[in-house]
């Protein structure tokens, strides 16, 4: 099945009601397989078993960022390519990668009040992080203000693409600014900074994470096309209703 | 007169005629920063410090208010209709606009700065040097804030969607115009640093505004 057919709504939906279960699955599998070894991993020297923090930390982190990058591309399929589902994919992404950014944030801020001695800084990246959450806010408030679902799914790919700028500042916050918050150790030029007993259990989360995200977009996608179909047999029902028309 | 500066003389016609826009946004910015104190205390010293910044928030909340005027209105009458039909393309007639509304909100801000410093005890220099930040930063605040009032162009109750929209955005400026302010009241930082990065920030505003406010007026359109 080639891409473009999935434009055709029904089609998606017969696939995300046979895709459904089997990402939910693997999304378990994958948090099992992934708690089991985070259990596993050794402490930090300096930190202890508050490290582990960092195997949600960071994946909520990725998939933050990740889910305003989705709904970025899908901006492009909407104002470029006029993809019919690109508008839903978007709209469906915003919520998900709202709840990342925000368990980013909680748990960042829970793990810097014992290693930072504060629950919050105003340094660059977590500036930037705490500025996408709000953007995140903002995409959802037009979605639900414009009522139009197309009107607003056109004014929302614009915004999202506008906003995707603070996507690099967040990622290069850290190498630009002098900042409480960590450098990069594992996405940089020379390779991840973390050894393979610490670095294992992150990939194995993140991909987890990746999994549930997955699984979550997939559904929602589904309902907000669901979604749709009830708001246009409702306005038809309202046209055919005796004394609607003059 | 070509239909551009037809339009932007229209448009700064309409601004001082009509108000709602600078001598409105003045007194705004004159409400704000006589507010701080009272929520601050009257210490002298501490609103020295923190002078530049609250001139800053001032500026910017008192833009932001002004931004519903920029499209809306024309929206409301069809004027943006026929601007959107017309042969002059969507991106210099709206940066037309935009820069009519700079001229008319945000440079009377500028130009009150200096008599605003008084109250927040900036000596001359001090407001000198915030002034010529606002100066620089208030057209990235505009045409950035033009991205939301095309966005929310339509809406009946978009006030303050708009602000919800716009602000996060505008976080840079405010950082980098604070910064310059501070850099050349107390230092370390040489002045020029962050000034540049400001004006830089006006310049890309400048287009990236622009080409959005056009994009999400096209498409938004029905």
């Amino acid at each position: 099945m080639a891409v473009v057919e999935l434009a055709n709504p029904s089609r998606f939906l017969a696939l995300a009601e046979r895709l459904l279960p089997w990402l939910a699955g693997a999304a378990l599998i994958g948090f099992a397989a992934g708690l089991l070894l985070v259990h596993g991993a050794p402490d930090d020297y300096q930190q202890g078993a508050t490290v582990k923090i960092m195997f949600i930390h960071v994946p909520a982190a990725w998939l933050g960022m990740a889910g305003w990058g989705l709904m970025s591309v899908a901006a492009l399929g909407t104002l470029v390519w006029r993809h019919p589902l690109a508008d839903v994919a978007a709209k469906a992404a915003a919520p998900i990668g709202a709840a990342f950014t925000f368990l980013c944030l909680v748990t960042g801020s829970l793990w810097g009040r014992p290693m930072w001695g504060t629950y919050w800084v105003w340094d660059a990246r977590l500036t930037s992080v705490l500025v996408l959450f709000l953007m995140y806010l903002g995409v959802m408030a037009l979605w639900r203000t414009v009522e139009d679902p197309s009107r607003a799914a056109r004014a929302a790919a614009v915004l999202a693409l506008v906003g995707a700028i603070n996507l690099p500042i967040i990622k290069f916050s850290v190498d630009w600014w002098n900042t409480l918050h960590q450098p990069a150790s594992v996405v940089r030029l020379a390779g991840p900074a973390i050894h393979p007993s610490i670095l294992l259990p992150l990939m194995v989360m993140a991909f987890a994470f990746l999994l549930l995200f997955a699984a979550l977009h997939v559904a929602a996608m589904r309902n907000e096309i669901l979604r749709r179909r009830v708001r246009a047999l409702m306005l038809m029902q309202a046209q055919a209703a005796p004394g609607s028309r003059p | 007169m070509s239909p551009l500066v037809a339009l932007f003389v229209r448009d700064v016609r309409l601004a001082v005629r009509v108000g709602g826009g600078g001598g409105i946004g003045v007194l705004f910015f004159l409400i704000v920063v006589t507010l701080t104190p009272f929520a601050i205390g009257p210490d002298l010293a501490l609103l020295g410090r923190i002078g530049p910044a609250i001139l800053w928030l001032g500026a910017l909340l008192a833009s932001l208010l002004t931004l519903d005027r920029l499209l809306a209105a024309d929206h409301e009458d069809g004027s943006l209709d026929l601007i959107l039909m017309a042969e002059t393309p969507l991106e210099l007639a709206v940066a037309a606009k935009a820069l009519a509304h700079w001229m008319t909100t945000g440079l009377p801000l500028v130009a009150a700065t200096p008599l605003l410093g008084l109250f927040l005890n900036l000596d001359a220099a001090a407001s000198a040097a915030v002034a010529l930040t606002l100066l620089a930063g208030t057209p990235a605040l505009t045409f950035i804030g033009l991205i939301g009032a095309a966005l929310s162009v339509a809406l009946r109750r978009g006030g303050l969607l708009l602000a919800v929209l716009v602000l996060p955005l505008t976080v840079p400026v405010l950082i980098f115009g604070v910064a310059a302010s501070n850099a050349a009241i107390v230092g370390p930082l040489p002045f020029g640093t962050p000034f540049t990065i400001l004006c830089a920030l006006t310049l890309t505003s400048l287009v990236v505004g622009t080409f959005a406010a056009a994009a999400a007026l096209r498409h938004g359109m029905e």
